[in-house]
């Protein structure tokens, strides 16, 4: 009998319960609503529970008599079962839970069910609600799969099966075309990453025998091998470990939306709200970078970030993750659709965990991980309940009877209920959601002292200030520092002229004059914003688990003993990384950073707000230096188009031009119709040669001898007296032949 | 291992049995046709799965010989004189394929329940067709191989050429016959000319492939001797690309693949199916079986060089896919593609490569004909396979949208299916044979490339996404023409029983890839046994 209290077998569990939720759903329950909620919310409950318990085993909960356990990272909870047992190569999967994974199980199952409740309101009035919570179940469980994997191949199926729940929910409502093609654009973008991150598995596989976790990265032999074996491509430039490295750091790319790859978040806006919420915060983009933290042992096998040696996985990250958090900060200033501004901000984050990652902060990103799946999923939730609001104002200054979802049809130049020019002063209207939006925004923005996202991301610049300009001067560091600086300046700014565009000043449409979620009995309006307030106040409080142990004031107060979330992540990794320094007047500079940015978003747009059919004062102030910046820039570079340009047209080319027509259809069936028709053609041939030469001889032959016959055949008339001729001619030549002889 | 009955003698010939009894019959007799057909393709699926369920992995991985490691062998001699027997057996390799066979042959019989053009005889030359097919995987002589492997090509002539689309039909026909036909006659010099050199060389003249292996594993065999007294030119490595491109073309291999999109498109639906479900498989099997498990170190030399012909076949009809209007030829070009990666496996040369193209065999034999049911159902009711003028054709047979999307997923290697449980092992094998591989012609050798091989090849697995999303969205989401297409039915019962067959076996691989990687593997072990003997 299996020991379902025992930690090590619990982990099993968790993922459970939404799959066996997407099964009922899909089979039994999709004709009843409220039995679909039922069983969505009990999976997830459930699975939240379990989460609970075995994050409770693992930090230890002294009130409720557990106690965690000695020496976690080398001794963490897991169990194994042979998945593909064959005679000679046994591939087990298993279950893991080690520090990193218990932080995981923190932040994603408490968003999962803050996403599910939230749904149940926001859904409420599709006509596929049911559908749609089959397929938030099963990402449920796909991601939660993910989290307790022990083993890379499993991390990649719960991987795939996300991307194939983001293709269905991001399309979800599929009759809208920017829809399915949004759908299509993400499963596509991500594929092409994903099927590099599979060679990389496989590459891995073939190289050490074992995708689990633990037997590469607790084995010093095994890594140092990978990390001096030249790779087989490129072993000039490569070790077998950074070739893979760079493999699965392309499916990060992919994943989480960094540059180059970062074109089908944005368009994934298409989907429901809850959606976004679910791909931005709680799964998909933190399934990417949570991925390169489980694996860092391998990027940096060969390499010491911390004494500036750099492996090319470390360095690729480092520099892509650094560039993308600020291109997409530069990006978010300039879009007026408010799940843009957020998706963009999302790819900018990501840029700041991916980057701190490539510089060695390991911690600092996973901290920043943390933090940003809460307070971005309470800000794509909040943003949804402004657009629900939105459609409710547009609906009553309307009475036409539309269906909610019926703004999207495109009928001349539709509402916009996503635009933020089309809102203002809902700060009144929805003001649950405003203090929801404001902790989230603030946040994101850094907020000195209050919020979450300051202490993660202060950690973040704090370590590359440290690796780079302020002490040893290695060059990723000093790069990564500069841009993630600006970078956090520009987050400031963007999320200040979201808030002030969205809440502050006066409505600037009817819609906006109207909006609201239906008053705060209406169910939509409980189930919407419940988890709002949940998760707003984990926005500003999550932080203090990781602040500075020489902070003045908070370090004494939340790290008596060191800094906790530090210390109990650090154990993850075989060799811990050191706490950076403190640096108390480097700090202090810092907190100026965010302030600047939400200065001077105040001041040109909180201050003042904006009117309706007012041209943006951010576009006004950049078109005194060119236009083209503001154009660029809300074009977003233009990446899309150059990508149709460069990938997507020339391949349609190839398939049906060059392929299909000229190869296939030409070469290869030229060449056979050509043998064909020249063996037409010799038969032809033969068919001339047979009538002329060997019918000739042939027939010549029996038409030689009808012939002689049908002109033989006069004599053979019935006629008497010409018999009678003939005989007398016989006679008489026979009688001269006879006389002629006779006389000779 | 013996079974108390002559188990795969009579899964190969109650096909045969079937299609004499319908021949039987008196012509208004369709309905009893079609129901001996399904009893007899039904008796020999649960005859194959009860081989499959019996087939002992660990006594095969434990075997010492190649003759104890077939299983449920039968052996009688037929031709004395010429060394012919009617020798059958099973390996890991097989066994699979048995079963698959079986699964394709009931599902299409089951789905062709519709047909009333001439029932009767459909139903009897399908059945010879699949008689032929069980015959060539159980057959362990290589006489009976190709008998059986000529007896499954006649039928598939008149059933294309009579039932078929008809404005390719005799195109198509002819093409795929003379295309399978000349390959399968150069196979056939090639084997004449093993059996004796083989004959020569031990004096005994026996077309049984256990004798041929025997020779094979010789030391100083007859197949390493030289010929023409060209250095370094065996009859092995002069004979090897004959045998095994001769059986590629019916495997799709590139150049020789055009036959099989205009074979599939103008097939009916439950020929298509067998067609490109397993009927190209045998082509893949049989270059294995006879190709590289009899002339290894023929394959050594020129498996290197073949990659690359497979190479082109996973990424250009990859790439063709996608841009046809026509949603059979759609499916058609995509079997090209993902019987590259069977070759392609096959030329990985190791144990992980080759189960993985085993695999693939089956994941991809099942999944092609689960697409091609769903295409015939479309185009029965909707009479057109024009991919635009098609669309939402959810709302009316949600069932069909569900296994193609299904069968969607497992084409692009989603986890969790089988087409995933298959491509890995693939990819991982191509990793691994990168180092220990080298390509030499003259004097120019290459080494290291089948990680290339690994990393073009996945471009495939891409654009393969593309298609089928775009197929989906056009044909089974999109706008549904209410006008057109309002009145069509969904599909019917035994429509749906097939689909959910196939679908099952698609689900269970995939989630429980045990039940069939540890049978494969020990078949292939001792093939990359051979193989590997000479690096």
């Amino acid at each position: 009998m299996i020991d379902w209290t025992n930690a090590n077998i619990l982990p099993w569990l968790i993922p459970v319960p939404p799959l066996i939720a997407f099964a009922l759903i899909f089979l039994v329950t999709n004709r009843s609503w409220w039995l679909t909620v039922i069983t969505a919310l009990t999976g997830t409950i459930l699975s939240w529970g379990l989460a609970a318990a075995v994050f409770l085993r693992a930090v230890g909960a002294p009130i409720l008599g557990l106690y965690a356990p000695e020496h976690f990272g080398p001794n963490a909870f897991g169990s194994q079962v042979p998945w593909m047992a064959t005679g000679a190569t046994q591939f087990n999967v298993g279950v893991l839970v080690d520090p990193l994974t218990v932080i995981m199980l923190f932040m994603v199952p408490l968003a999962i069910l803050m996403i599910m409740l939230y749904s149940v309101g926001y859904m409420y009035h599709d006509p596929r609600r049911e559908r749609f919570f089959g397929y938030m179940t099963l990402f449920a469980g796909a991601m939660l799969t993910l989290v307790v994997a022990d083993n890379l191949l499993l991390l990649f199926i719960g991987w795939e099966i996300m991307g194939f729940c983001s293709y269905s929910l991001i399309g979800f409502w599929f009759e809208k075309e920017s829809a399915y093609k949004a759908g299509v654009k993400a499963f596509m973008t991500t594929r092409v990453a994903d099927v590099i991150m599979l060679l990389g598995i496989a590459y891995l596989f073939a190289e050490t025998g074992t995708l689990n976790f633990r037997d590469i990265f607790f084995n010093e032999e095994m890594l140092h091998q990978l990390a001096t074996t030249p790779a087989l491509l490129f072993g000039g430039a490569f070790s077998a470990a950074g070739l893979i490295g760079v493999f699965l750091v392309v499916g990060t790319i992919g994943k989480s939306a960094q540059f180059p790859l970062h074109v089908w978040l944005p368009d994934a806006m298409e989907g429901p709200t809850p959606v976004s919420a679910m791909i931005h915060a709680a799964a998909m983009v933190s399934a990417g970078v949570y991925m390169v933290i489980r694996m860092y042992p391998l990027l940096e096998a060969g390499a010491d970030p911390h004494h500036g040696i750099y492996s090319p996985p470390l360095m690729l990250m480092a520099y892509i993750g650094a560039f993308t958090a600020l291109f997409a900060a530069v990006i978010a200033i300039s879009q007026n659709d408010i799940k843009r501004v957020l998706a963009y901000s999302t790819i900018s984050q990501l840029g700041y965990m991916v980057a701190a990652l490539g510089i060695g902060a390991y911690v600092a990103a996973a901290f920043h991980l943390i933090t940003h799946g809460i307070f971005k999923a309470l800000l794509f939730m909040s943003s949804g309940a402004v657009i629900h609001g939105m459609e409710h104002g547009e609906h009553h200054a309307h009475e036409h009877g539309h269906h909610p979802h019926n703004v999207f049809e495109d009928e001349g130049k539709p509402f916009d209920p996503q635009d933020m020019r089309n809102m203002g002063g809902l700060k009144d209207r929805i003001p649950v959601t405003w203090w929801a939006f404001l902790a989230g925004g603030m946040s994101l923005a850094g907020f000195p002292l209050f919020t979450a996202g300051f202490w993660s991301k202060d950690e973040i610049l704090a370590e590359s200030w440290n690796l780079g300009l302020g002490g040893e001067g290695f060059g990723p560091a000093i790069f990564v520092f500069i841009l993630l600086v600006v970078g956090a300046f520009l987050t400031a700014f963007y999320t200040t002229r979201q808030l002030a565009l969205t809440f502050a000043g006066e409505p600037r449409t009817e819609a906006a004059e109207h909006a609201s979620l239906g008053g705060p009995s209406s169910l939509v309006s409980i189930f919407m914003q419940g988890p709002l307030i949940v998760l707003g106040v984990l926005a500003l409080i999550t932080g203090y688990a990781g602040v500075h142990p020489s902070f003045p004031v908070f370090g004494p107060i939340f790290s008596p003993g060191g800094n906790p979330f530090h210390d109990f992540v650090a154990e993850t990794l075989m060799h811990h990384p050191p706490v950076s320094d403190f640096n108390l007047v480097f700090t202090l500079v810092l907190m100026l950073v965010p302030l600047a940015g939400i200065g001077l978003g105040w001041l040109m747009y909180a201050r003042k707000p904006l009117a309706a059919g007012q041209e943006d004062p951010g576009k006004v102030a950049l078109d005194a230096i060119s236009p083209a910046i503001w154009r660029w820039m809300e074009n977003k570079f233009y990446v899309d188009e150059l990508y149709d340009w460069a990938f997507v047209r020339p391949s349609y080319w190839v398939s049906e031009t060059l392929v299909s027509q000229i190869i296939d259809r030409g070469v290869i069936d030229g060449t056979l119709h050509f043998i064909a028709r020249a063996g037409v053609f010799t038969g032809e041939l033969f068919k001339r040669f047979n009538r002329v030469v060997i019918d000739g001889v042939g027939d010549g032959i029996p038409q030689g001898i009808g012939l002689f016959s049908r002109w033989f055949r006069f004599i053979q008339s019935g006629n008497v007296q010409q018999y009678m001729l003939m005989v007398a001619l016989s006679a008489i030549v026979l009688g001269i032949v006879v006389f002629w002889n006779l006389i000779r | 291992m013996d079974s108390p009955f002559p188990v795969l003698s009579i899964i190969t010939l109650t096909p045969v049995a079937g299609a004499l009894l319908i021949l039987l019959l008196p012509r208004t007799a369709k309905q009893e046709a079609r129901l001996i057909a399904a009893a007899a393709t039904g008796f020999s699926l649960l005859l194959a799965l009860l081989v499959y369920a019996n087939y002992d992995v660990a006594f095969a991985n434990s075997a010492q010989s190649v003759r104890e490691m077939f299983q449920f062998q039968e052996s009688t001699s037929w031709v004395a004189a010429l060394g012919i027997n009617y020798h059958l057996g099973v390996d890991g390799i097989s066994a699979p394929m048995v079963l698959l066979t079986g699964l394709a042959s009931f599902a299409g019989v089951l789905i062709s329940w519709g047909i009333d053009d001439r029932p009767r005889e459909f139903m009897a030359f399908f059945l010879l067709l699949v008689a032929g097919v069980y015959g060539v995987f159980v057959a362990m002589d290589l006489f009976v191989l190709f008998f059986f492997y000529e007896l499954a090509i006649f039928p598939m002539y008149l059933l294309i050429a009579t039932w078929g689309w008809k404005d390719l039909r005799e195109y198509a026909s002819m093409k795929l016959t003379l295309y399978i036909l000349v390959g399968s006659v150069i196979a056939l010099i090639g084997v004449l000319a093993m059996y004796f050199v083989a004959g020569d060389a031990t004096g005994t003249y026996s077309f049984d492939m256990v004798h041929m292996l025997e020779v094979s594993a010789m030391p100083n065999s007859p197949f390493d001797m030289e010929i023409f007294g060209i250095d370094g030119l065996t009859f092995a490595r002069a004979w090897f690309p004959f045998i095994f491109l001769g059986f590629g073309v019916l495997a799709g291999v590139f150049p020789f693949h055009n036959w099989s999109p205009d074979g599939h498109v103008a097939a009916p639906t439950a020929v298509s199916m067998i067609h490109a479900g397993v009927l190209m498989k045998l082509g893949a099997y049989s270059a294995l079986r006879v190709g590289v498990q009899l002339l290894p170190d023929g394959a050594r030399v020129h498996l290197p060089w073949i990659v690359f012909l497979t190479l082109i076949n996973v990424v250009y009809g990859a790439f063709i896919a996608m841009r046809q209007r026509d949603f059979k030829y759609v499916i058609g070009f995509s079997s090209v593609s993902h019987m590259g990666l069977v070759s392609m496996g096959w030329a990985t040369m190791n144990v992980f490569g080759m189960t993985g193209a085993g695999l693939q065999m089956f994941s991809h034999g099942a999944m092609t004909a689960l697409f091609f049911s769903c295409v015939g159902m479309v185009y029965d009711r909707a009479h057109t396979r024009d991919i635009p003028s098609l669309g939402g054709f959810r709302k009316v047979m949600p069932w069909v949208a569900f296994a193609f999307v299904l069968g969607g997923l497992v084409s692009m290697g989603m986890p969790g299916l089988s087409g995933f449980v298959a491509e890995f092992p693939i990819f991982m094998g191509l990793w691994n044979a990168s180092p220990t591989i080298a390509l030499h012609i003259g004097g120019w050798s290459l080494m290291n490339y089948y990680a290339i091989i690994a990393i073009v090849g996945v471009l495939g697995i891409i654009v393969t996404a593309a298609y089928v999303l775009r197929v989906v969205q056009q044909v089974f989401f999109g706008e549904f023409d209410q006008e057109h297409y309002g009145h069509l039915s969904d599909v019917t019962v035994l429509d749906k029983a097939a689909l959910a067959m196939l679908s099952l076996s698609l689900i269970i691989l995939g989630v429980w890839p045990s039940v069939m990687a540890p049978m494969v593997e020990s078949g292939v072990r001792p093939i990359a046994q051979l193989l590997l003997g000479g690096v």
